[in-house]
């Protein structure tokens, strides 16, 4: 057997990180986008002078496992208060993270302005198709035909409406700067949206604009699926409606060469 | 000839969500149906050899409950020393 | 320093960029909108944060997310805006953080006019929004008075961890006074040991207002009602006018008390004895003195630009042992000294009566001059 000195080390759980074992479902992939952030905070150096803002909804104590200082918003104003403490404290890295119940439904006004304006915080953004903490209800983001507590007979777009492409949607505001999709369903994506991550957070660092990273998510428990049944499911569904990729990298990102 | 790696599941985070069993490239990792977590789960373990300490498991992992060592070998240890 | 003519709105902006605002965001609507305009360019200048929100909703959450970070921070709105921020104002009174808020009303309910009322006195001054807290409202009732009261406003909110309310209607915001502003004071960010502004250092700080656990949210219940109860012992403030041998005491606050104050002079020279009770502090209110005047007067007068709403403190402090008569305008309608005067007369005129409800009263009486 091999000591385990530090050159045999390959990865350990992030240093942003606190002791605390989180609340999410198995499987649920709230805590590989918390694992990403974290490591990104600790490569970068950030945990110190970062503030995140905490939203309702599954996410809602965040708080509780990061090193960071946090702040608990109400549900859909996380951007408005990242807006307030970052306009007081510009030198500080100020982030949200977001569901799509908060970020799509009640929350539309305040992240399309925050990005409007340009303001120089980051958003993570979870997406995985319903409203997880209340029980499966049907979000802004629920396929269309895709069953849930609100919508048990399937989403009927007739009645009900399609579904909102986020990413897409903020895209085409001037003020944004970097707004991509990634996905958190296998080994591959999961480092592109670590990748995504950090790009999203340097955009913050040197002042280069709006940043958010929308991630594809699952939700074994709301899904009725087991936690490797929904990442195949997010595969196979998700995909093909919210497909992955860079809908806005302003000049001056691309330029950094992040 | 593949590095030799093993790893470490911590119980106080593990949830047996199996993420990392199906993402294992050697299809060397499994549920310990012999025990329970303090909550409950049956943690993941390694159960034979093959374990490569690829991280693909750390990095599947939603609780950030695995740790990863891989041997290094002598030539990249002298590699590491010698370079800058 | 000299005085100058100054706007309501504008001088409350200026005063509060003297004594050290560091952040403000807020929301187009009348009657306040000069308080986001005159902030709009002198912020900026200064290098302090402005920003003109999507709705007061956003508004309200920027001011609650600099809050958390210790800045001295404002909003300003008016009734349907203060509807908008009830939600926020909750969750900063739940997080025990201070704001100074500026409310300027107007008439409604629902989208009503733009013209002055006191309509919103009881929405403020029993919370503000869900929940069991109370914001400190102080009430000016000039320009000047509007002007003093702010960095009383800061202070407070600051001292007692809570949301400090100076109430004003449109009257008050859109009329010109001869004011003395602050000197101009530099911007001190203070450091306070709750604040979230990155943890380097120390150790991490959390800001929330959730408590799941039912037992922890009623300890901190009980944190917000001592903290109030201080509040009650040592912040009342009142303006008091020709009390000393008043048989009729006239109860108003804001611009219907300072009407009302115009009618009490034209009274006291008919040779009545009139006098004038003006609470300064609406929350927490002045209960005891009222108490304490009731049993010396024959009657109270309590004149409001609503139904009635501060009428319901006074009735709680006087407990039935004396009169009480009513005299209101609504919907944006603001009463004359004459109005308020020929009221004066009649109640020293006519014997004192307990009446059950004095908004019976009064509303049958008001009928038949109101009619269109």
């Amino acid at each position: 057997m091999a000591t385990m000195t530090p050159e045999t080390l390959v990865y350990k759980r992030p240093l942003a990180f606190t002791d605390t074992p989180t609340h999410y479902c198995p499987g649920c992939t709230h805590g590989t986008a918390h694992r990403l952030v974290a490591e990104v905070l600790d490569e970068m150096n950030l945990v110190g002078r970062t503030i995140g803002v905490a939203p309702v909804g599954c996410a809602v104590f965040a708080y509780n496992y990061f090193q960071t200082d946090f702040v608990e918003a109400p549900h859909g104003r996380a951007p408005a208060m990242a807006t307030g403490i970052k306009r007081c404290l510009p030198d500080r890295i100020v982030f949200t993270y977001q569901g799509d119940g908060d970020l799509a439904s009640i929350g539309t006004g305040e992240i399309i302005h925050a990005a409007a304006r340009g303001e120089n915080i980051t958003v993570i953004f979870i997406n995985n198709a319903n409203f997880g903490m209340t029980g499966g209800q049907m979000a802004p983001t629920t396929l269309p035909g895709q069953k849930t507590t609100s919508s048990p007979n399937g989403r009927d777009v007739e009645l009900q409406g399609y579904p909102i492409r986020v990413a897409e949607m903020l895209a085409t505001l001037d003020g944004a700067g970097y707004i991509v999709r990634r996905s958190l369903h296998n080994p591959t994506n999961i480092r592109k949206a670590k990748k995504a991550i950090r790009t999203a957070f340097e955009t913050q660092v040197r002042g280069l604009g709006f940043s958010l990273v929308e991630l594809l998510s699952t939700c074994p428990s709301n899904w009725n699926l087991t936690p490797v049944e929904s990442l195949t499911w997010l595969e196979e569904h998700m995909l093909p409606y919210y497909p992955l990729g860079d809908f806005k990298v302003a000049p001056s990102i691309t330029a950094a060469k992040i | 000839m593949p590095a030799k790696g093993w790893i470490e599941v911590n119980d106080l985070y593990c949830k047996g969500c199996e993420s990392c069993i199906a993402a294992c490239p050697p299809q060397v990792m499994s549920l310990n149906k012999e025990r329970l977590t303090s909550k409950g789960y049956h943690p993941a373990q390694v159960f034979k050899d093959g374990c490569t300490g690829c991280a693909i498991c750390a990095i599947v992992c939603p609780d950030a409950a695995i740790t990863v060592y891989r041997e290094v070998t002598k030539s990249a240890a002298q590699l590491a020393s010698a370079g800058g | 320093m000299a005085r100058e003519l100054w706007e309501g709105n504008q001088a409350i902006a200026e005063a509060a960029v003297r004594i050290g605002l560091e952040a403000y965001f807020g929301y187009p609507i009348t009657p306040q909108n000069e308080i986001l305009e005159w902030l709009s360019r002198r912020m900026p200048e200064l290098g302090r944060a402005f920003v003109q929100a999507e709705a007061e909703l956003g508004a309200i959450n920027m001011v609650y997310g600099a809050a958390c970070t210790g800045a001295r921070v404002m909003t300003s709105s008016s009734s349907p805006g203060i509807s908008l921020m009830q939600e926020g104002l909750s969750y900063i009174a739940g997080t025990e953080i201070p704001t100074v808020l500026v409310n300027v009303m107007r008439g409604g309910p629902g989208l009503g006019n733009i013209a002055p009322s006191q309509g919103d006195y009881n929405q403020i001054c029993k919370g503000g929004g869900h929940g069991d807290y109370h914001p400190i409202v102080l009430a000016p009732a000039s320009v000047q008075e509007a002007v003093d009261l702010l960095p009383l406003a800061f202070d407070l909110a600051e001292k007692y961890r809570t949301i400090a309310c100076l109430l004003l209607d449109g009257s008050i915001g859109q009329m010109m006074e001869p004011v003395e502003l602050p000197p101009m004071r530099e911007v001190k960010r203070r450091e306070f040991p709750w604040a979230t502004t990155g943890a380097s250092g120390r150790q991490r700080h959390v800001l929330t207002s959730i408590y799941l656990e039912p037992n922890d949210e009623e300890q901190t219940n009980i944190r917000l009602l001592k903290r109030w109860q201080e509040v009650q012992e040592k912040e009342i403030r009142y303006k008091e006018y020709y009390l000393e041998d008043a048989e009729v005491i006239v109860v108003g606050f804001g611009t219907a008390g300072r009407v009302a104050l115009s009618a009490v002079r034209a009274a006291r020279e008919q040779g009545i004895k009139v006098g004038l009770f003006r609470p300064v502090t609406v929350a927490p209110y002045p209960y005891a003195r009222v108490a304490e005047l009731a049993s010396q007067a024959k009657t109270l007068l309590v004149v409001e630009m609503n139904s009635g709403q501060m009428l319901e403190d006074v009735r709680l402090a006087v407990n039935g042992r004396t009169p009480i008569e009513f005299y209101g305008r609504m919907g944006g309608v603001v009463p004359f000294p004459d109005e308020i005067l020929a009221e004066i007369q009649r109640v020293a005129r006519e014997t004192p009566e307990m009446v059950d409800d004095p908004v019976k009263v009064w509303l049958q009486r008001m009928e038949a001059v109101v009619k269109k």
